[in-house]
């Protein structure tokens, strides 16, 4: 592992070794010769079979290269030592590298010949990373704390602004700077830049420590949005610093002002307008879904460069494009199209990050910027850090009087550490105009120091800051078993209770938006077949029965056959009528919708699974486990690895580099799918009283009970073990009988709603394997297995002791239903 | 605060639910609101596909057995007020409350707050978890990686940790006392008070024990 890390090491600084002084030899050797093109056509007395035409390729060369050597910086930063990753967050990392880098190259060329150019940062690094931040944005987290999030984003930056500047105007007054010449305007548009909050480093640092959701929903939607705030301030203080101290009077001043809602604001209705835009389009781009994923990228930066064509925020426009936009685009695009917009999205964000961060640690290896003040830029870093503090207490307190869910002082004090200084306000500062401030290097170098105060110091010790704030707890290592399961039961209780009271924010005004929304805006902007299919229960039940259709199938060709998916010998079962019918009464609005679905194995052949190979191993396999498990059980370590984490503890689900990072993802499917099943069975099982076909029902099930899951759901796939074999060859008559007998294997009946209810009880060949191994332990489902236990001497038998009774219960409910219904 | 009292007062025998809950008068409006949401067919009282169709219910390991524990047994709905009760078993332990010895305990005590939870796992209602009540919950809750091996023998530990009386079973009192352990004195269970402010806090020490594991 470390090796390969040093390789990649190794190899980024030799490209950069080789590289640059190749540049730079031949950059001098275009310089001396005057005029190579015309050089080399007057030297020419034969015709070259290659020639060496560096000037052709220069600029996209050097570009590509420094993208090449971002990437392998990313490379070897991620893969880089643990250790020092848990300490340093990966920005950090990248800007110490970009410092090397930088000393590589200026070593080279006694000079810095690459720098991080506004024009380059703002055109082509930014857009995509905001765009990824927004179109990624939990929109529901970030509409129900949208309040608090202006709040911060406005009047906290304008806040920062002002008192930096001001604090700072007036520490020079005092005297503490020495000769600077820098009046109260230019100090004023110095705090502005510096006051952004960078939405970059905010999320590279916050990623890694784990807060709440509200909390990082908080501080990135500030971040996010007070870039742009930023951006319109600096843009208004610029302007009054052009237009000189004396002229500005009180019209000039509300002007500024005006210009600024009107910037903020426009700025944010342009992008819904383009969000408004891509959604429309994507409702049309049914026969060409090749290009859709393009649009959302095209009209995205449009909207950022059509604001900065109207000076309106650019930020602010992108922004509020991606976060309008997904909702719909993600519906109205083929799915295939989403995942490319999401990868692409990621990749573009994600390189551009690498870039900004490295360049930012090369820029600084530049001895012509560099202009030392002790005074102010300490006094900066104070007043930068303590502002930040005062202004989110003070906000926040203003915040607490109204808000349903109070913020707490811990989270206000990550809020205020969080405030890390980025790219945006470097690339501010380096767009000053040297001609009205002098002193344009003093600041960018001020901003530079910010930068790495914030990104590396602060975000160093974020984590550790985290930790302690929480940590006001005893060590509890003796934890007992029950405490555990109960703590976890408790998480889940409470989760539940707060579902069933219903979300915090879930008020008449969100209630009312929502109808509005669902009557005319998707109405408008969605097509109709994606709004048909939205039901969001229904979509994940899709999902998972396209998985188990997947996995049935690996399983089958794992086994080494795959005859059973394309056999048209004997007992067919349609895959898709028999799953319709099995779900039919539960889900009918939906099993239109089902059958359209294929699933492309539509004929599995149950005569071929029962003659397919039984792994011999699988047997021995058993055995051992359950020794194994047996032997050196950590029931501790067990409860913790697999106790299911309640949805209080999800994560926010923005992230830089993965679509989730929610692990639970796959947890929350498990569940889902128990749940649904464990509905499903216990409405089959009051179905069954009214069953006309009773006996048969009872056969049924009594074979088929052979085939539930024989103790081992944990994937290691002993899945035609002898018992499920048995069970099958006895089942098979019946299900031969079924799919003859049955109207609703008849071709071109789409309705499955009329299936007969014994019919419901033919899952042994029910979707899929998996999907079985996987029901639920539900009471009902317990009661059942109970009698094919003892029957076929099954090895997980802790049902052994109650089965006769659980037996005759059994047959009581049943009874008991029968004369109810 | 016009609007708040004839919401009040279109609710049933609002002050005798108010005093036996504890909820405050928009509390009890906030829920009503939701109850109503809930109701989509406007019955007046719920049934258990009413709470099936909260979405992040389904994705609730014991989702079914909280819905269950909202219906007492042989009862098909539940009414706004056996709704506001249950829900009141929520709400944080009273400190300052005027201590009278007749008074009945209210519904939010510590023990109260532990019977709900007991109940959860003593599906049968005989007053004891037996190894199966324990072995089912541990199904749902654990991720399906485990076999049923392992599981046992997490059941039959936990059993042993809090079984006193050697019967195999866990009782209330046994329960009980396996939740006073040390951190189980910070146990908060509960609704936050606050006009409309309607708030889970969550047990503390649970919060950090997750954080623990994840950092």
């Amino acid at each position: 592992m470390a090796s390969s890390v040093y390789l990649c090491l190794l190899r980024a600084v030799f490209l950069v070794c080789f590289v640059n002084p190749l540049i730079q030899g031949l950059s001098e050797d275009e310089s001396v010769f005057q005029n190579p093109h015309h050089q080399q056509e007057e030297n020419l007395t034969g015709l070259p079979i290659v020639t060496f035409k560096w000037h052709h390729v220069e600029t996209p060369y050097l570009v590509i290269i420094w993208v090449f050597v971002a990437g392998l910086a990313k490379l070897s930063v991620v893969e880089l030592n643990h250790h020092v990753i848990s300490v340093v967050p990966e920005s950090g990392l990248l800007i110490i590298l970009g410092f090397i880098l930088g000393g590589i190259v200026w070593g080279a060329d006694r000079a810095q010949t690459f720098k991080l150019l506004p024009p380059t940062f703002f055109y082509y690094l930014l857009p995509q990373i905001i765009l990824d931040a927004s179109y990624f944005m939990p929109n529901k987290l970030f509409f129900s704390n949208l309040g608090a999030i202006l709040i911060y984003a406005i009047f906290g930056t304008c806040w920062n602004a002002a008192t930096v500047g001001l604090s700072l105007w007036g520490c020079y007054e005092a005297g503490v700077m020495g000769n600077l010449d820098i009046g109260l305007l230019q100090f004023l548009l110095f705090g502005s830049l510096i006051a952004a909050v960078d939405p970059v480093a905010v999320i590279a640092v916050f990623e890694e420590v784990h807060v709440n959701e509200v909390l990082f929903i908080l501080v990135f939607g500030e971040s996010l949005l007070n870039d742009g705030v930023t951006v319109v301030l600096y843009n208004v203080f610029d302007a009054f610093v052009a237009l000189g101290g004396p002229r500005i009077d009180a019209a000039e001043i509300f002007k500024g002002i005006f210009s600024f809602v009107v910037v903020a604001f426009g700025g944010s209705f342009l992008g819904i307008g383009f969000a408004i835009l891509l959604s429309l389009l994507t409702r049309c781009t049914k026969h060409i879904q090749i290009i859709e994923a393009g649009f959302v990228f095209v009209v995205g930066y449009l909207a950022y460069l059509t604001a900065e064509m109207l000076s309106l925020s650019a930020i602010l426009s992108i922004t509020f494009c991606g976060i309008c936009c997904q909702k719909y685009v993600n519906a109205n695009m083929d799915e295939k199209s989403v995942t490319t917009v999401r990868h692409a999205m990621k990749l573009l964000a994600n390189g551009s990050e690498t870039m900004i961060f490295l360049f930012l640690g090369v820029t600084a290896i530049d001895t012509e910027i560099w202009v030392w003040n002790t005074g102010f830029i300490l006094l900066t870093l104070l007043f930068v850090f303590i502002y930040r503090i005062i202004g989110t207490f003070l906000f926040t307190w203003m915040l607490n009087k109204f808000r349903l869910v109070p913020i707490e002082v811990i989270d206000q004090v990550v809020m205020s550490y969080g405030g890390l200084r980025g790219a945006v306000a470097y690339g501010l500062a380096a767009l000053l105009d040297e001609d009205k401030i002098p002193e344009k290097n003093l600041m960018i170098s001020t901003t530079l120091i910010v930068v790495y105060f914030t990104v590396i110091l602060q975000g160093i010790t974020m984590k550790p800051l985290v930790q302690w704030l929480k940590v006001k707890r005893a060590a509890h290592s003796d934890l007992k078993l029950i405490e555990k399961l109960n703590n976890r039961a408790f998480d889940h209780i409470l989760a539940a209770v707060e579902d069933i009271c219903g979300r915090i924010g879930d008020n008449w005004w969100t209630r009312g938006w929502n109808r509005f929304e669902e009557n005319y805006i998707s109405w408008l902007l969605m097509k109709p077949k994606a709004r048909k299919n939205r039901d969001y229960l229904f979509s994940i039940f899709h999902k998972l029965n396209l998985e188990d259709a997947i996995n049935y199938v690996s399983e089958g060709e794992r086994q080494g056959s795959l005859a059973f998916s394309r056999s048209d010998e004997a007992a067919n079962v349609d895959f898709k009528k028999q799953f319709g019918s099995e779900f039919a009464d539960v889900m009918p609005n939906i099993m239109v919708d089902m059958s359209n679905y294929e699933l492309g194995i539509e004929h599995f052949s149950v005569t071929s699974i029962v003659k397919d190979t039984i792994p011999s191993v699988s047997l021995d396999i058993h055995g051992q486990d359950r020794k194994n498990a047996m032997d050196d059980i950590n029931a501790h370590h067990l409860l913790q690895q697999h106790l299911y984490r309640s949805r209080k503890h999800h994560r926010h689900k923005y992230s830089r580099s993965h679509f989730s990072i929610n692990q639970n993802e796959d947890e929350v499917q498990e569940i889902f799918q128990r749940t649904m099943r464990s509905r499903l069975e216990s409405f089959k099982s009051t179905k069954m009283g009214v069953n006309p076909a009773k006996k048969i029902t009872k056969h049924h099930k009594k074979e088929l009970t052979h085939k539930m899951p024989n103790g081992h759901p944990d994937g290691t796939g002993h899945l035609y073990g002898d018992e499920e074999v048995e069970g099958l060859c006895v089942f098979l008559p019946h299900l031969i009988e079924a799919g003859i007998e049955n109207p609703v294997f008849l071709p071109d009946m789409d309705s499955p709603t009329h299936s007969p209810p014994w019919l419901m009880e033919t899952e042994a060949v029910a979707p899929s394997q998996r999907a079985q191994r996987r029901l639920p332990w539900t009471p009902n489902r317990l009661r059942r297995l109970a009698p094919m236990r003892i029957s076929t001497c099954s090895t997980d038998s802790f049902l052994m002791a109650d089965v006769s009774l659980t037996l005759e219960e059994h047959e009581e409910h049943s009874q008991t239903d029968h004369v109810e219904m | 605060m016009g609007s708040t009292n004839s919401t009040l007062l279109k609710i049933p025998n609002v002050e005798v639910l108010m005093q036996e809950t504890g909820f405050s008068p928009a509390h009890i409006i906030r829920l009503h609101d939701r109850f109503k949401a809930l109701d989509k067919e406007g019955r007046g009282h719920l049934c258990p596909h009413d709470f099936g169709a909260i979405k992040e219910l389904a994705m609730n390991p014991i989702g079914d057995r909280i819905i269950g524990a909202f219906f007492s047994p042989g009862k098909e709905t539940v009414d706004f007020h056996t709704f506001v009760k249950i829900l009141a078993h929520f709400r944080p332990v009273d400190k300052d409350r005027p201590k009278e010895p007749n008074s009945p305990e209210p519904i939010n005590s510590r023990s109260n707050k532990l019977k709900f939870a007991f109940q959860l796992y003593d599906q049968d209602k005989d007053g004891k978890i037996s190894r199966d009540e324990l072995l089912q919950v541990l199904r749902a809750m654990l991720g399906m990686q485990v076999t049923d091996e392992q599981l046992e023998s997490i059941a039959d530990r936990t059993i042993q940790e809090a079984d006193l009386d050697r019967d195999d079973t866990i009782s209330f009192e046994e329960f009980r006392k396996a939740c006073k352990h040390k951190r189980f004195t910070m146990f908060r269970f509960c609704i936050r008070p606050g006009e409309r402010k309607l708030m889970l806090t969550l047990c503390h020490w649970s919060s950090e024990l997750q954080d623990q594991h994840e950092l």
